[in-house]
């Protein structure tokens, strides 16, 4: 439902106490176990070992967790200003120069503004560049400019870029020291601040490029990625007690996609395969897997937890969630409408 | 001349003067563009002093080894500018002379827009305007993080101060007092629509750049000694901010008939005006 201009999306009650939105609202559940700024502090880190570890921002450095390392390494450290074409390029010629940067911003503005700067200074010369990027899909109340719902869809036609979606602290943290080692152009989301840790009861280990069975389950196979992993977990254990039985696959790398292990984990029959993701429904996870296995031939019933192709509102983000389908509820009733 | 790098640079001991090698950079791009025909001779003809002047007195380098760390950078972010800057790599011995006939061809290492994966020399992709500087103000502050004292030059052109991107990059290479970094404009007053001037006015150039925080000269840039004075000037200032040599130069330069045309972006002469255009050349010559 689309409301005419200026009019109030929602209806004001008398009374009634609004969420509010706030543009870096934690997404840690209460009483969930989180970590702070995980991939600001693996970054500090890793940099006492590798002397190449430079850092980037683009005015963003507090809230990309960058300042961790700012203020561990501030000699390694370059503030650009708000000025993502140049950072970029910057981060290119550093690379050059045989350093590893990691430059950081928000999503939107890596994927909307400085696309072009990534494509030809970075990517097609495979330079040894990081980008790693705060408030990807709907992690922020603040409506399009700051919903960096279609980056992957964007960066997924860009060739040489490896691109990463992780899902908690210890995710973030494993990969944070993975791309540093990987050489070559990486783009990674970034859930920033206080992340939750829900991957350490399930043995996960990250490891670039590949995606991991984190449960079993004979119903339902969740493919997921990011932020809706930590969904798909909840959503496994909640559908548990209604005996549904589901598993969960979790693939942290979008680009290059594991196609072995999802090819493997589709074939299993009898399950109902659903794609979720914290993206829209163009472009994203959803359709490459659905690439591969149309490709291969393999067709189970398919289906897809996404946002809509839409320009979403602004609000409060358990609120939005709700609305566009990608809380853990919003989830666990879809599943139970699928399987009737 | 104390540094050995110098002796393995081509103009060492040679009595070949800036201008000969001017003309035999034009020589070469004429030769190129006459394989297709077509092209973007106009611009390697104007700004072929500039080069010569770039890789026969101001950068130091050595032909057989590229990526030398040593080295000075020269940046072309202006990728249709290639041919002009294959004619100087092949004048300055990177690249073999008779391989100019494979210009633009399939599976050449000379590509119609620049591309560092091609060709040695190429240090950048140019092409989508607007990217050198900025990358530029990356490898100037990776050079100093190197202790390294080489500079970093790019040339541009005067479209592309059109880019947004290159005033960002201007920005920051004076905040970050990047005086290892030497900008040169090719102002030739065309681009593909028409004249600079009536697509984006960047007028005036220099105040703009001054504002901005850089040192800023404005030079004839077919004057070989206004441009080689230009260039010492950039390089031995010891004010810590980065410099900028605006090229006033004229399209086709030292090619009368090719000069002449109004419209010299991407120029298409007829067969038989290739060997007219070597002979105005070479009657132009300086000994």
């Amino acid at each position: 439902m689309r409301l005419s201009k200026f009019e109030p999306r929602t209806p004001l009650n008398a009374g009634e106490r609004k969420t509010t939105s706030a543009m870096i609202a934690s997404i840690a559940p209460e009483g969930v176990a989180t970590r702070n700024a995980p991939f600001g502090h693996t970054l500090a880190r890793l940099a006492h070992e590798r002397p190449g570890i430079v850092g980037l921002t683009a005015d963003l450095a507090k809230y990309t967790d960058l300042h961790v390392f700012a203020q561990e390494h501030p000699d390694r450290f370059y503030q650009m200003g708000m000025a993502e074409q140049v950072m970029i390029s910057a981060a290119a010629g550093l690379a050059r120069e045989g350093f590893t940067p990691f430059a950081t911003t928000y999503a939107v503005f890596a994927s909307r503004r400085a696309y072009d700067f990534i494509c030809m200074a970075i990517a097609e010369e495979k330079l040894d560049v990081k980008i790693v990027c705060a408030l990807p899909g709907l992690t922020t109340g603040y409506g399009p400019s700051h919903q960096a719902t279609e980056d992957i869809a964007i960066f997924r036609g860009m060739p040489n870029l490896t691109i990463i979606d992780p899902c908690d602290a210890l995710d973030i943290e494993q990969a944070t020291e993975a791309i540093a080692d990987h050489k070559g152009p990486v783009y990674m989301r970034l859930l920033r601040g206080k992340v939750p840790v829900v991957l350490d009861e399930y043995g996960y280990k990250f490891e670039l490029g590949k995606a991991k069975m984190l449960r079993e389950g004979a119903d339902v196979l969740f493919i997921s990625s990011g932020l809706l992993t930590m969904r798909t977990l909840e959503a496994a254990r909640s559908l548990e007690a209604d005996r549904v039985s589901c598993a969960v696959m979790h693939v942290p790398t979008i680009k290059p996609l594991d196609t072995a292990a999802i090819l493997a984990a589709a074939r299993k029959p009898g399950r109902l395969l659903v794609v979720a993701e914290n993206h829209t429904i163009i472009g994203g996870l959803g359709e490459a897997v659905a690439g591969v296995l149309m490709r291969e031939g393999v067709t189970p019933p398919f289906r897809q937890i996404a946002l809509p192709d839409e320009f979403l509102d602004a609000g409060a983000l358990p609120t939005l969630h709700d609305r566009y389908g990608i809380s853990t509820a919003a989830i666990i009733e879809r599943i139970k409408g699928w399987l009737g | 001349m104390a540094d050995p790098a110098i002796k393995q640079m081509p103009q060492f001991g040679s009595n070949v003067g800036i201008a000969e090698r001017a003309y035999r950079i034009r020589r070469h791009a004429v030769r190129m563009g006459e394989v297709q025909g077509q092209g973007y001779v106009g611009q390697a003809l104007g700004i072929a002093d500039v080069l010569a002047v770039s890789y026969f007195h101001a950068l130091r380098y050595r032909p057989d080894d590229t990526l030398w760390e040593g080295r000075d950078r020269f940046l072309l972010s202006i990728g249709h500018y290639a041919i002009a800057l294959y004619a100087a790599l092949i004048e300055a011995g990177v690249l073999p002379e008779d391989e100019l006939e494979t210009y633009g061809t399939d599976d050449s290492r000379m590509p119609m827009s620049g591309m560092a994966g091609y060709t040695p020399g190429m240090e950048i992709t140019g092409g989508s305007l607007g990217h050198g500087l900025g990358i530029a103000v990356g490898m100037c502050l990776g050079l100093k993080r190197k202790k390294s004292d080489s500079f970093v030059y790019n040339l541009l052109s005067d479209g592309e101060l059109g880019e947004g991107s290159t005033w960002e990059a201007a920005m920051a290479a004076s905040h970050h007092r990047l005086d290892n970094l030497i900008a040169i404009v090719d102002f030739n007053n065309q681009q593909a629509d028409g004249p600079s001037r009536d697509m984006l006015s960047s007028e005036p150039v220099t105040d703009k750049f001054e504002a901005f925080g850089w040192h800023a000269q404005r030079v004839d840039g077919n004057d070989i000694e206004a441009v080689r004075d230009a260039f010492d000037t950039a390089r031995t200032l010891t004010q810590p901010k980065p410099r900028i040599i605006v090229c006033d130069t004229r399209m086709a330069k030292g090619v009368p008939f090719l000069e002449a045309r109004e419209v010299t972006h991407f120029i298409r002469v007829e067969p038989d005006e290739w060997a007219l255009a070597l002979k105005a050349l070479e009657q132009g010559r300086r000994q």
